[in-house]
């Protein structure tokens, strides 16, 4: 008895390794540490109404925010052991097969349990405020989007401690990814893993399409729309198109695995190809679907920043929707050396040029809205004015790639890993901080720390330059992507060298902006306006943190910029604060079952990684009784009564007569 | 905290519109998906390893019979919904009831197709092709099984709230998604079955 389960034990669980005993120690320590802390000041009734059972947009998006932060951290871990691996010649640090699993994780955890959860998280907090709504179109399925990303994130890191992680690369490109090469439950981790978040964001994508279409304050047509809100209307049409695919490329890698099936497999006819093909047809839009967010945030905070109407708005719109389509027609371009033959390779060479002229478009835009503006320099201009460069690097670089006859160089080299860094960390991610900086007030009533701000905008610039500038230049003298150690006589000792210093600096910029939010809070500096910046949304004419209703009464809105020229307005005497009639609030209620469906989809995911039926099985039923459930359930919504608001508002500093 | 779903008041977008208008965008989803799947067939349909083909194993006698049978519950599922728009409650409840069975009709030949194919021995891992086939014919047979479970649900909440807006946004929707099913089901039809064994 006592043999079997220590059998069973060594294999369930991942030992052997120092590293990863430590994480187990700490993992469990939070976990003491957390509960401890909830029960000992009887929290857990306040847990469960104001957050786990929320469908406030405002709290779902904090949630995504705090989960993508959790996840930034882990990514950065992986990503500094790679660093330190590849320090110097013949690093005896990390083994070759725990170095695939640190690279692999790092990227899957980045892009999807990081970059997409921070997405989410401001579309949530910002998008209904700029539309002048009250909630999003759908609150119950936004909150069952949140936490089925977060079941998938906590299934997918799982496989650090238990099972083993995947090692097939971001992508688990087959053959190496099927059963034959693969026999661990890493790969399985990696497929429900995505597959159960994958499920969120495709519904956050059909909830914002609906929201931005259909709930806008009364006078908001689409033209005269913020410009975040149309990045985040031309990143969900994305979204909508390219995650079905996702969701049927990890399906048929699961049969394969589960079944027995030939869709990837070298035997029985399958064709491993098709998989490179299909994954990055979902992938290559992925890369957009994360970044036009980011377009869409320095196009608010410039036009802010630099007292200014954006410069160029249409253009902005049609460039944006020109790269949300054109995005599905270029996903060949990450596989040139796969011998499609010059006249597929050509197609995709174009249309990947092509996508350059509108993200040229906006680089113009943004320069023209500052030229003759009067430009301050907080930190979220701070950050978009340091992105600019970064990005020109970043997307010129990608035109070289673009080439089919080059790419033959560059392809799978260091070159290529600094190219996607540059627009995914400088791009992607320093776009979200800008927009984490700028909003921050409005998302949480307090402002952040200016002087640390700027020590953590510098620090993470000039890391990210010294990391990853010898990258390009290590590509070019054939250092590959995914190697795990290289000898001294190559010559890239340096180089390397310079580089992981600049990964390290980037960690200290880390704990500096967590630094900064601390040091914000035991000095609160209140936001008793509202409008901090001084900026022209609608978001920002409610008292921040916003109200849970949001707007106490429906703006009517006439312009562009309107919360901008309602205040020109009211300095120029032309209109006076009208006096306004309150109305009772439709709210939507709280639900638990979208917690609790997504903890029955990480049983059918955990069940189905170790071909546990007896507990797949179940899971499945539960997911299927919470829908049924929720089905049959009418009473969804209330009303907030006029007193209520009237009390609220007056709590902000705000009277209504 | 009165319930609320009466459909009137403030600004409030008409929320049984906007259920609609998202479904709609599913269904789009939806559509990618299959594309993806009959991709994936297409690129297959010859691998089949040595082992048996599309002529070999389909026998279109049945396939007749189930097509025929889908169409006809689509038919019968635009009945439900000339009822209900007549408000006729009972005839709604039961030209669904008379979709569901044919739903269930349906899935009965293509469980005993499969079972077919199986003791002939054309298993899934057999070969790329069957692979394929399971999976895309197998994905439209698992929609119209949640199909089925969705009407009956829809059915128990019109047997006890009557035709309201929220229950007839719930029937329209349904019946949206059955004739997607439908739809989807001509392409297997004519792209697995037809254009195999010809």
């Amino acid at each position: 008895m006592w043999e079997s389960v220590k059998e069973f034990a060594s294999e369930f669980f991942v030992t052997g390794d120092p590293l990863i005993y430590g994480a187990d120690v700490s993992i469990v320590l939070s976990m003491i540490a957390i509960v401890s802390v909830l029960t000992y000041f009887k929290k857990w009734g306040w847990l469960w109404r104001e957050w786990l059972t929320t469908v406030d947009h405002k709290k779902i998006g904090i949630m995504y925010i705090l989960a993508s932060v959790l996840m930034l951290f882990r990514g950065g871990v992986d990503a500094l052991l790679m660093r330190a691996q590849l320090v110097m010649p013949e690093m005896q640090f990390l083994s070759g097969d725990h170095y695939n699993q640190i690279f692999t994780t790092h990227g899957v955890i980045m892009i999807l349990f990081m970059a997409m959860p921070l997405m989410f998280g401001l579309f949530n907090v910002i998008v209904p405020l700029q539309l002048g709504a009250r909630d999003v179109a759908f609150p119950f399925l936004n909150a069952l989007s949140f936490w089925l990303f977060f079941s998938g994130a906590m299934l997918f890191n799982l496989s650090f401690v238990i099972g083993g992680s995947p090692d097939a690369g971001w992508l688990a490109y087959p053959p190496y990814s099927e059963l034959a090469f693969n026999p661990g439950p890493g790969q399985d981790f990696y497929i429900w893993g995505i597959q159960i978040s994958g499920i969120g964001s495709l519904m956050t994508g059909i909830n914002f399409i609906v929201t931005i279409l259909k709930v806008r304050a009364p006078g908001l047509t689409l033209m005269k729309m913020p410009m975040f809100s149309w990045s985040v209307l031309s990143s969900c049409i994305a979204i909508v198109f390219a995650f079905p695919i996702l969701t049927v490329t990890l399906a048929l890698l699961f049969i394969d695995r589960y079944l027995g099936g030939h869709f990837f497999t070298l035997d029985g006819g399958g064709n491993p190809m098709m998989y490179i093909n299909l994954i990055w047809m979902w992938g290559h839009p992925e890369v957009y679907i994360i970044v036009l967010p980011a377009f869409g945030i320095f196009s608010e905070i410039v036009a802010t920043f630099s007292r200014k109407k954006l410069f160029g708005y249409k253009s902005m719109v049609f460039a944006m929707i020109i790269i949300s389509v054109l995005s599905f027609l270029v996903w060949a371009h990450h596989f040139f050396t796969m011998g499609s033959g010059a006249d597929v390779n050509a197609f995709f060479a174009v249309t990947t040029m092509l996508i350059a002229i509108p993200t040229g478009v906006k680089v113009f835009n943004w320069l023209f809205t500052m030229f003759r503006g009067k430009i301050t320099f907080e930190t979220p201009m701070l950050w978009t004015v340091g992105i600019i460069p970064n990005f020109v690097i970043g997307g010129m670089t990608g035109v070289l790639l673009s080439v089919a006859p080059a790419d033959f160089q560059y392809h799978n080299s260091y070159f290529l890993v600094a190219h996607f860094h540059q627009v995914i960390i400088a791009g992607v991610v320093f776009g979200f901080f800008a927009g984490l900086y700028y909003w921050w007030p409005k998302i949480f009533g307090f402002m952040l720390n200016e002087r640390i701000g700027r020590w953590a905008f510098w620090l993470w610039n000039i890391g990210f330059y010294l990391c990853f500038m010898p990258q390009y230049a290590l590509g070019l003298m054939g250092m590959t992507r995914r190697l795990y150690t290289y000898g001294w006589d190559k010559g890239w000792f340096e180089m390397n060298l310079v580089s992981t210093i600049g990964a390290v600096i980037m960690g200290a910029a880390f704990l500096v902006q967590i630094w900064d939010i601390a040091h914000s809070i035991k000095h609160m500096k209140k936001d008793t306006t509202g409008d901090p910046w001084n900026a022209r949304t609608l978001e920002w004419s409610i008292p921040s943190p916003a109200p849970f209703y949001n707007f106490a009464v429906m703006p009517q809105v006439t312009s562009q910029d309107d919360w901008h020229e309602r205040k020109l307005r009211i300095e120029q005497g032309l209109e006076k604060p009208a006096k306004v009639e309150l109305e009772p609030i439709h709210m939507p209620k709280n639900s638990g079952i979208p917690i609790v469906m997504s903890m029955f989809w990480f049983f059918v995911g955990f069940g189905l990684i170790f071909d546990w039926l007896w507990m797949a099985v179940p899971g499945f039923i539960g997911v299927l009784a919470c829908m049924v459930a929720h089905s049959f359930n009418y009473d969804t919504d209330y009303y907030i009564t006029v007193e209520e608001i009237k009390r609220t508002e007056a709590e902000a500093g705000r009277v209504i007569t | 905290m009165a319930n609320v779903n009466a459909g009137h008041h403030d600004h409030h977008p008409d929320q049984e519109e906007l259920r609609t208008f998202a479904f709609w965008i599913y269904l789009m989803t939806d559509v990618i998906l299959f594309a993806t799947l009959f991709a994936t067939y297409i690129v297959l349909q010859g691998s089949t390893d040595g082992g048996p083909g599309p002529k070999d194993l389909f026998q279109m006698n049945g396939i007749y019979a189930s097509t025929f049978i889908l169409l006809t519950s689509s038919f019968t599922s635009g009945l439900a919904i000339l009822a209900m728009n007549k408000g006729n409650r009972l005839a709604l409840m039961n030209w669904l009831a008379v979709t569901i069975f044919l739903g269930a009709s349906f899935l009965f030949l293509e469980i005993n197709e499969f079972m077919h194919l199986v003791s002939e021995g054309a298993t899934i891992s057999t070969s790329a092709f069957l692979t394929a086939f399971y999976t895309l014919v197998g994905t439209h047979g698992l929609h119209v099984t949640l199909g089925i479970g969705w009407m009956i649900i829809v059915i128990m909440q019109i047997a006890k709230r009557g035709i309201t807006p929220v229950t007839k946004r719930k029937v329209n929707i349904i019946s949206l998604f059955w004739h997607f099913l439908d739809i989807v089901w001509i392409f297997v039809f004519t792209i697995v079955y037809v254009m195999g064994v010809n």
